[in-house]
């Protein structure tokens, strides 16, 4: 199947879910309540994380066709997103300043004068298009690598946890293991040996932060195992495997979403410093600043390329860490903070 | 006590133990023999190169104990680990104990004073924002802090090069030398752009940690005894969170080791970090083993000394 084919069915399933987890959400009290509670309280953040997720999700809606030929045959063919098709023919030859009406080099006229908000870049691509096009690949690494990352915490969290015992002790020498290892030397070793590929990145990157949700998870489980309710299922006869998922699992929720948005920053810096060391995802905003650092060495300076990328990665950050905060002061204010 | 302390070196040995066949697996089955080779002969290369490249490095065995038990690369691979026999670089055939030790010095140089200057600056700087908390002071200090954390290293390493280097000419852009005289030079900006990019996510974990102790009853008693406010920071609240203060700061040693690969590879310090790096542009899996399995084992000595210095500043750990 065509991957822009793949790429479409999952924006879908995506989308069934944002209107699935909003249905949950209306239906249960305390969850609209939180809703409502993280609105008032970082109405801008919220805002601008929408704007960057709706962007990745225009990104992700691709479809072929649609497009006149001219000179170049073989891009007439290839999928093409909406984003992609709003800067359809803004190419230019090479750099050129920002809103300037001639090329940076030679002062030849440009093919679009007055046109680029933030200039071109060494092969003419518009800058904030290459920005744009940077926020899909960043949410793609921070949600594939929680994909991972989450599911895997909490099996092992709970069962280890909840099992006790041998269960526990083997979870625990797994733990202890992986995290005696430097998270960015075994994240490097990790990608040299599976491939440069995205998913092979997303999983690495899901290797090395596994642990520190998976110690949550075991402590809480702990906790969650002693509670009355649990004590109660298990005289009544109730399976080991409904009770983790009709009681203990439900009660882990808020620490799932707490630690989904506060690890989703780190993981995205994470990329930008392997895109730096060269094997970053294709794309991303780390790729950009690297291939822009050496511009800064030019006379004059070539200034908008890094500007652009590291104000795209500033926001889409600045705005995950506020709204990942807020959340956290609304679901719970005390676990985390101890076990941080 | 010491039973304490011997329980722990063991489980540090079992978990060493896990960490070299972790990376067995990961550099000799998930990545084979052959797949080094090739990588570093070149795609197009021979079959019979390939197969002399691996009989050169000591590759070509069995992988396993049960395919031949006394020859293979499992055994040869713990034994060649444990006793620090590392052999020589996949990529330029220098002795790879001879590059750690070479690489070594300028990475502790780099990273020492940063750890101590980025301690001191954080436990000052939390402990103020700490007391002025629910203040203006306290808001600013956090807004900063937030916006400190987002902004990714490589902006602040660019900006600082661009800014300090290139535009003010305070300091050189990159490079190194260890001459007493003009090496502070060189290790200025490093410095600057290691603790200015850290210290947002510290001050805001020592503030929380803090913010913690001070609603303790304790410290209220204090207040009501008439102590005051600087010695309640220093003498209450200061000493009873070094718990968490004191894990941050142990685990935090063997990375002064390792070295910060990117502000060694920016700024052109021949660390150990910037060995990293040459190990992984290189494909140079000989290196890159041997230092996360030096890296790993300075964990574990870390972590047991964390465990150790815990059971004495808080006796109800011993306990358990």
């Amino acid at each position: 199947m065509e991957d822009w084919i793949i790429s479409n069915i999952v924006t879908a399933l995506l989308l069934a879910g944002f209107v699935g987890a909003a249905a949950a959400v209306r239906s249960s009290r305390i969850w609209t309540d939180a809703a409502a509670s993280l609105w008032r309280r970082r109405p801008i953040a919220l805002l601008v994380v929408s704007f960057y997720v709706a962007v990745a999700i225009l990104d992700s809606i691709l479809w072929v066709g649609g497009v006149d030929a001219g000179e170049d045959v073989v891009s007439a063919h290839e999928a093409k997103s909406v984003i992609d098709r709003l800067f359809l023919d803004a190419r230019e030859r090479s750099y050129s300043a920002p809103l300037a009406d001639v090329e940076f080099y030679g002062a030849k006229p440009l093919a679009h004068p007055g046109s680029h908000p933030m200039g071109t870049d060494i092969i003419g691509r518009d800058v904030v298009y290459m920005a744009l096009k940077g926020i899909r690949v960043a949410l793609l690494i921070g949600g594939l690598t929680s994909l991972i990352a989450i599911p895997l915490s909490l099996l092992f969290g709970i069962s280890a946890g909840y099992f006790g015992g041998r269960v526990d002790d083997f979870v625990f020498f797994i733990m202890s293991t992986l995290a005696s290892m430097p998270g960015l030397l075994l994240l490097i070793a990790l990608i040299m040996a599976m491939g440069r590929s995205t998913l092979s990145i997303c999983i690495a990157l899901a290797v090395t932060s596994w642990v520190g949700f998976c110690r949550l998870v075991r402590g809480e489980t702990l906790k969650l195992r002693e509670q009355d309710y649990v004590h109660a299922a298990r005289v009544l006869g109730v399976s080991e495997f409904q009770i983790v998922m009709r009681h203990i699992l439900p009660n882990l929720t808020h620490l799932v979403i707490i630690t989904f948005v506060l690890t989703f920053s780190g993981l995205v810096l994470s990329e930008a410093v392997l895109a730096w060391l060269g094997v970053g995802v294709d794309g991303s905003w780390g790729q950009m600043i690297d291939q822009a650092r050496s511009e800064l060495s030019r006379d004059p300076v070539v200034w908008w390329n890094i500007t652009a990328a590291g104000l795209a990665l500033f926001g889409l950050l600045l705005a995950v860490n506020m709204v990942g905060d807020a959340i956290r002061d609304i679901l719970d204010p005390r676990t985390l903070r101890e076990s941080s | 006590m010491v039973a304490y302390v011997i329980r722990r070196l063991a489980y540090g040995v079992l978990v060493v133990f896990g960490v070299l066949f972790f990376l067995f697996v990961l550099f000799f089955w998930v990545a084979t023999p052959d797949d080094i080779a090739r990588r570093a002969l070149g795609e197009k290369a021979p079959p019979a190169a390939i197969e002399q490249w691996k009989i050169n490095h000591g590759y070509d065995r069995e992988l396993w104990p049960w395919q031949s038990f006394e020859d293979n690369m499992l055994f040869a691979h713990y034994r060649s680990m444990l006793t620090l026999d590392f052999g020589r670089s996949d990529a330029d055939d220098v002795p790879i104990i001879e590059k750690i030790a070479k690489g070594a010095g300028p990475s502790l140089a780099l990273t020492v004073p940063l750890f101590l200057l980025g301690l001191v600056a954080s436990v000052m700087l939390s402990l103020i924002v700490a007391v002025f908390r629910e203040t203006y002071v306290d808001r600013m200090g956090v807004v900063l802090c937030v916006l400190g954390m987002s902004v990714s290293i490589l902006l602040y390493i660019v900006g600082a090069q661009f800014l300090i280097a290139k535009l003010l000419r305070w300091f050189p852009i990159s490079g190194f030398d260890p001459s007493p005289d003009v090496v502070a030079r060189f290790l200025a900006l490093p410095l600057l752009v290691g603790l200015v990019s850290s210290i947002g996510s510290n001050v805001r974990f020592y503030r929380t940690v803090f913010l913690e102790e001070v609603h303790r009853d304790f410290v209220r008693t204090a207040r009501a005894k008439g102590c005051g406010e600087a010695r309640i920071m220093v003498r209450h609240v200061l000493r009873n969170a070094m718990i968490p203060i004191l894990t941050q700061i142990v685990i935090a040693i063997p990375f002064l080791f390792t070295g910060s690969l990117v502000l060694e590879s920016f700024f052109g310090i021949p660390g150990l970090g910037a060995l990293m790096v040459e190990a992984i542009q290189g494909n140079d899996f000989a290196t890159l083993r041997a230092m996360v399995f030096v890296g790993s084992v300075l964990f574990v000595v870390a972590q047991v000394i964390t465990d150790v210095s815990y059971s004495l500043a808080d006796p109800r750990v011993r306990l358990e």
